[in-house]
């Protein structure tokens, strides 16, 4: 709606558009966003799980990774609107090692604008949401976001801990997420249903689905990616909390049974006397 | 030992803080529980191994920051070593902040006791359901969040006291504007029995055979990602690696061919029954109870055999 305000405006006045588009921009109480965006490299969703060194490292032999959905999908994508209709800027970061450079450009071609990675394998969620703090901090931005989680460690933790780190809001599992100047309304899931809710920037949000549509990077984004700038920065020491000790794989499942398709009522007897759960 | 346990009593108390309440009776010593607001019967939590209630009533419509340092504030009067949440989205927003603030090590989404043979580790689901991680805490304090429908709500005492308790919670700096809870929704990360559908079912208009069977065995209704993508069902019921996670005691399928990521997000489900019209779909290796057939013959036919069930036990 307001782009299009725009578009009738510029046309009819000529050269004093750029006044005019500053002034529209005021009107509107439209805040230009510094938006720093959180990125985790997780395997590609088809990958063979498996673990080596007697179940204790994930197997990686073999996997291709790619930018966390969650990340990808809903926190880049947002943020590439935001600034799309209110000016601003997009900043990717991650917590990796140079291999992760290649999700790193995967992420400048959908259209981030330039990329911090942070030179340290990310140990745990505490490490990793400090050195992101840190350099946040460093650089003030005015929305963080993340993905909602990882689909690799699913801990959903990152987020929190950089909100705590910087004392600001935190919002979780965002679906939605709309604009007014310097305050957000967003949608988040709530078990069951869905909360409104209302913050000022600035302000770190988790980014789930609802938030906006995956986008495919074209030619023209991947040649542009490869000399976007990608800055790279030594790790703070710092402690981990937690680490991952051994992996297990579910048991395989027993065959499965048959029922005649005719014969439902054998179902729920299996199901209320075999199964126990109904 | 003194273990802590935050439960959101603003909408009532759901099965998930009777989980969270036994979880923390099993690891042993003394049980408090810390919460705001004034709904709930907090007593109740006596009855399944609590100790005490602490709760800060003047506090409503709390966010997260605020939870952070009410929990952090009963935290250090208790003397917690433990303090335990269910993995929902308040947990998933404090629980971190949280960990920070206490410089205590966070276990998201953990589905056993911690085993303290060797120090403190806790397994937790992994790559999305498809592995088992064992995350050990290296901290002296330690925060759990359990992940719903890990462990079973058991009777263990009675009523216990509630006492008042300042919080110093601060102010709120995200504004809970509504809250939309559909009636007679069940949860779905809650729900012991699933009734899902996939792009088999066709359309939307055909639905109506996936609620009435949910109906009749009172269950939660959820769905594959292309049947949310394209809008035939909401968002919500996605369940899979990039949907919601469930480990429901039954989960039926029907029109669902099984993609390694839609497995990814239910193969935590007990017992897992498949409906499909090709024996070739992988579900069928994940499933428990198969079924080869239309899913628009075989769903009312099923609904049929439950009500009958039902109204003979
Ligand atoms: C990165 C990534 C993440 C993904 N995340 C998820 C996720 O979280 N969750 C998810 O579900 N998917 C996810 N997917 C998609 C997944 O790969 C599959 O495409 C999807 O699960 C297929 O959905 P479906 O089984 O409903 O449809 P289809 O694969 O089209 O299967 C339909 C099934 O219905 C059967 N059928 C047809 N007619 C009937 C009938 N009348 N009666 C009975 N059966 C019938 C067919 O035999 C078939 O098996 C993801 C994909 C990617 C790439």
């Amino acid at each position: 709606m307001h782009n299009k305000n725009h578009k009738i405006i510029l046309k009819s006045h000529g050269e004093n558009s750029f006044l005019l588009l500053s002034l529209c921009l005021l009107l509107e109480n439209v805040h230009k966003m510094k938006i720093l965006v959180c990125i985790s490299k997780s395997p590609d969703t088809t990958s063979k799980i498996a673990f080596t060194d007697g179940n204790t490292k994930f197997d990686e032999n073999g996997v291709q990774y790619i930018v966390n959905p969650y990340d990808e999908w809903y926190a880049l994508v947002r943020a590439l609107e935001i600034k799309e209709t209110s000016g601003g800027t997009v900043t990717i970061i991650t917590v990796g090692t140079a291999a992760d450079e290649a999700i790193i450009r995967k992420a400048l071609a959908i259209g981030a604008d330039d990329a911090v990675r942070i030179d340290a394998e990310p140990t745990d969620a505490y490490f990793t949401a400090g050195q992101i703090a840190k350099y946040a901090k460093d650089n003030s931005f005015d929305l963080i976001l993340t993905g909602k989680e990882t689909i690799n460690y699913n801990g959903s933790q990152v987020g929190g801990m950089i909100a705590e780190d910087l004392d600001l809001p935190f919002v979780s599992l965002a679906v939605k997420m709309d604009v007014d100047g310097s305050t957000l309304k967003m949608e988040q899931e709530i078990v069951g249903g869905i909360q409104v809710v209302e913050a000022n920037l600035p302000l770190v949000v988790s980014c789930a689905k609802g938030m906006a549509e995956q986008r495919i990077p074209n030619m023209r984004g991947i040649m542009a990616a490869r000399t976007k700038p990608l800055t790279v920065i030594a790790a703070t020491p710092e402690e981990a909390f937690t680490a991952y000790e051994s992996y297990v794989l579910p048991e395989a499942k027993k065959a499965c049974k048959m029922i005649d398709p005719n014969n439902m009522d054998e179902l729920v007897e299996l199901l209320h006397s075999e199964a126990k759960v109904i | 030992m003194t273990s802590l346990v935050y439960i959101n009593g603003e909408h009532g108390l759901v099965k998930s803080a009777f989980e969270a309440v036994t979880y923390a009776k099993k690891l042993g010593g003394d049980v408090i529980v810390v919460s705001s607001g004034k709904s709930a019967d907090l007593g109740k939590l006596g009855e399944y191994g609590a100790t005490k209630v602490l709760v800060d009533s003047s506090l409503e419509k709390i966010d997260a920051q605020q939870v952070t340092r009410l929990v952090a504030a009963a935290a250090e009067q208790v003397g917690a070593e433990v303090i335990v949440f269910s993995h929902d989205l308040v947990a998933k927003a404090v629980a971190p902040r949280l960990s920070v603030r206490l410089k205590a090590g966070l276990v998201s989404g953990a589905t056993s006791l911690p085993d303290t043979a060797n120090g403190f580790s806790v397994k937790v689901n992994v790559f999305s359901g498809k592995a088992f991680g064992s995350v050990s805490v290296k901290t002296a304090k330690k925060i759990i969040s359990l992940l719903p429908n890990s462990i079973q709500p058991e009777l263990n005492g009675s009523a216990c006291p509630v006492e008042e308790f300042a919080g110093h919670a601060g102010e709120a700096s995200i504004k809970i504007l509504e809250v939309k809870i559909p009636e007679g929704n069940i949860p779905l990360p809650e729900a012991e029995l699933v009734v899902s559908a996939g792009r088999g079912l066709k359309g939307p208009e055909n639905w109506g055979m996936v609620e009435d069977l949910a109906k009749a065995l009172g269950a939660a209704t959820a769905c594959s990602r292309p049947v949310a993508d394209i809008g035939w069902r909401p968002h919500h019921e996605h369940v899979g690696q990039t949907g919601v996670a469930i480990r429901p005691n039954l989960y039926i399928a029907a029109g669902i061919s099984g993609a390694i990521q839609h497995l990814a997000g239910v193969n935590g489900s007990k017992v897992i029954v498949v409906i499909n019209t090709d024996a070739e779909a992988p579900f069928f290796k994940a499933a428990d109870y198969g079924v080869l057939g239309d899913a628009f013959e075989v769903l009312p036919k099923l609904t049929e055999a439950v009500k009958k069930f039902k109204a003979s036990h």
